[in-house]
């Protein structure tokens, strides 16, 4: 079954629209989180970097970036294999010159992806954070806004081959994703993986024979904060997705908001219980990775499950982050300061995978299973590898990390000269690691 | 070792895909995304083992 962009009544309209309006909340939420997971050396270039990062993204995807994204009913490149049609790109005018003969709702979708991708380009940004290059990072969006993001939410959004596998194989109503949690949420964590695979550790985090070095969040205000701040942008972006992208009726909208609350509160409690009797105190930085990730799942469930269905899936996944961002750390060595990949691509394929054992879209569960498998191999086999070579090339053009200078003084005065915090004296921050 | 890695991601996915156009049955369809799956799997196991080589050395 082709996913098509409903068409909305009136009162529809205004209702996503104002929804899609509170999605800005999600990128200054996020942003914050991210600063405040970071080092105070580092601040004012991670904020004025996502600021940068959103600019970049936000008009790479007008230039072209929805260009090869499209929407339904759009010109498509569709290959024919075994007789099926498989939409694989789309061809639309650049600069969204087709915009002005547009229905209401691809107008709304167009703005829903704008801050969508932007938020998305925030997760990379956050995990390289404190040694990656805000040039390297720019250029870095342009491919993710204008080649990764948009080829993929074509799959998934705009009748793609994903979006297909109901219609064309049988694999119940196809790779269903109503909201983001794989094109935004795992795709975002998918491509902070790469960038930490390509820039590596933070000088001094990683020492042989010794446990890994613990750099602390300098503002775990900015972080519990921001936790709050983005609750609000994700019920905006799951609400104005489930209308838009799963034909929900705007009467079902509370429901959406309902399950998104319900499984992010699911995995932040259980994501405090498990640190609490771990460490013996809560984790506050623990706890808030829970919540993220609950936040990031529910982007997948909010329109297909139960309200009790919620809450099980973010109790199960906020059990097992702490276990996972630890062993991200100990066993894989990577050093994400903001969580980007247990948060977001963790969160995000977990809540894509539930999907099709706990979602009530009225198909047999077992076709839907393997549709949302698909997906979810297709972004661990084709898009992290895309991600992954085309930023590596991408660094042999533009060197991507900071040099030793860029280590010694932190980013804020090795790319900005001046601190986030000049009046204040940072007590160990001025030493070299 | 990482290049490596990154083919083995790749062959799973193509696997994937193989398995969607050529397996009409439910059964081997689903045997033949898990064998993806666990390729996948293997390539990210060789990526990983490739980065903490190459941090332990520096």
């Amino acid at each position: 079954m082709t996913i098509a962009i409903q068409p909305l009544s009136e009162s529809e309209f205004v209702l996503c629209a104002i929804l899609v309006l509170m999605v800005p909340l999600a990128i200054a939420g996020l942003v914050m989180l991210n600063v405040g997971l970071g080092r105070a050396r580092s601040a004012a270039h991670s904020v004025l970097g996502a600021l940068c990062i959103l600019a970049v993204a936000a008009i790479t995807y007008i230039v072209f970036g929805f260009g090869i994204e499209g929407a339904p009913g759009l010109p498509e490149h569709a290959a024919i294999i075994a007789g099926k049609p498989w939409n694989w790109i789309a061809v639309s005018p650049w600069f969204l010159r087709s915009i002005s003969s547009a229905s209401a709702s691809t107008t709304l979708t167009v703005l829903l992806q704008l801050f969508g991708i932007s938020l998305a380009a925030q997760i990379p940004w956050g995990s390289g954070s404190d040694r990656w290059k805000l040039r390297a990072a720019c250029i870095s969006t342009v491919l993710f806004a204008g080649f990764l993001y948009p080829l993929f939410a074509n799959w998934v959004w705009s009748g793609g081959w994903l979006a297909q596998l109901g219609a064309n194989y049988g694999l119940g109503r196809g790779f269903m994703d109503p909201a983001g949690a794989s094109t935004m949420q795992a795709l975002g964590g998918l491509t902070a993986l790469a960038i930490i695979w390509i820039v590596g550790p933070r000088s001094g985090k990683f020492v042989r024979g010794e446990m890994p070095a613990v750099y602390p969040a300098h503002h775990i205000l900015y972080v519990l904060i921001g936790c709050l701040i983005m609750l609000g942008g994700w019920i905006g972006l799951n609400g104005a997705g489930a209308l838009l992208f799963a034909g929900i009726p705007a009467e079902r909208i509370p429901l959406v908001a309902i399950n998104t609350v319900l499984c992010a509160s699911g995995s932040l409690l259980t994501a405090f219980f498990v640190t609490r009797f771990r460490f013996g105190k809560p984790d506050a930085s623990l706890s808030a990775n829970g919540w993220v990730a609950g936040l990031s799942a529910s982007s997948a469930i909010c329109s297909s499950v139960t309200p009790a269905g919620a809450v099980l899936i973010g109790l199960m996944l906020g059990g097992a982050i702490s276990f996972i961002a630890e062993a991200l750390e100990l066993h894989f060595g990577l050093d994400d300061p903001s969580g980007g990949i247990s948060m977001h691509a963790v969160g995000g394929i977990w809540g894509l995978l539930v999907v099709g054992f706990m979602g009530h879209l009225g198909v047999p569960r077992s076709g839907q299973m393997l549709a949302q498998l698909t997906g979810i191999l297709t972004l661990v086999g084709f898009a992290l590898p895309c991600a992954y070579v085309l930023n590596l090339l991408l660094s042999k053009l533009v060197p991507y990390r900071a040099t030793s200078e860029g280590d010694y003084h932190g980013m804020d005065v090795y790319e900005l000269g001046a601190g986030a915090y000049p009046e204040f004296y940072m007590q160990n921050d001025d030493i070299p690691r | 070792m990482k290049f490596i890695g990154i083919l083995f991601l790749l062959s799973g996915w193509m696997l994937t895909m193989a398995a969607i156009v050529l397996l009409p049955r439910v059964g081997t369809r689903t045997a033949f995304l898990a064998a993806g799956g666990a390729v996948e799997a293997v390539g990210l196991a060789l990526i990983v083992r490739a980065h903490r080589l190459a941090i332990e050395g520096d």
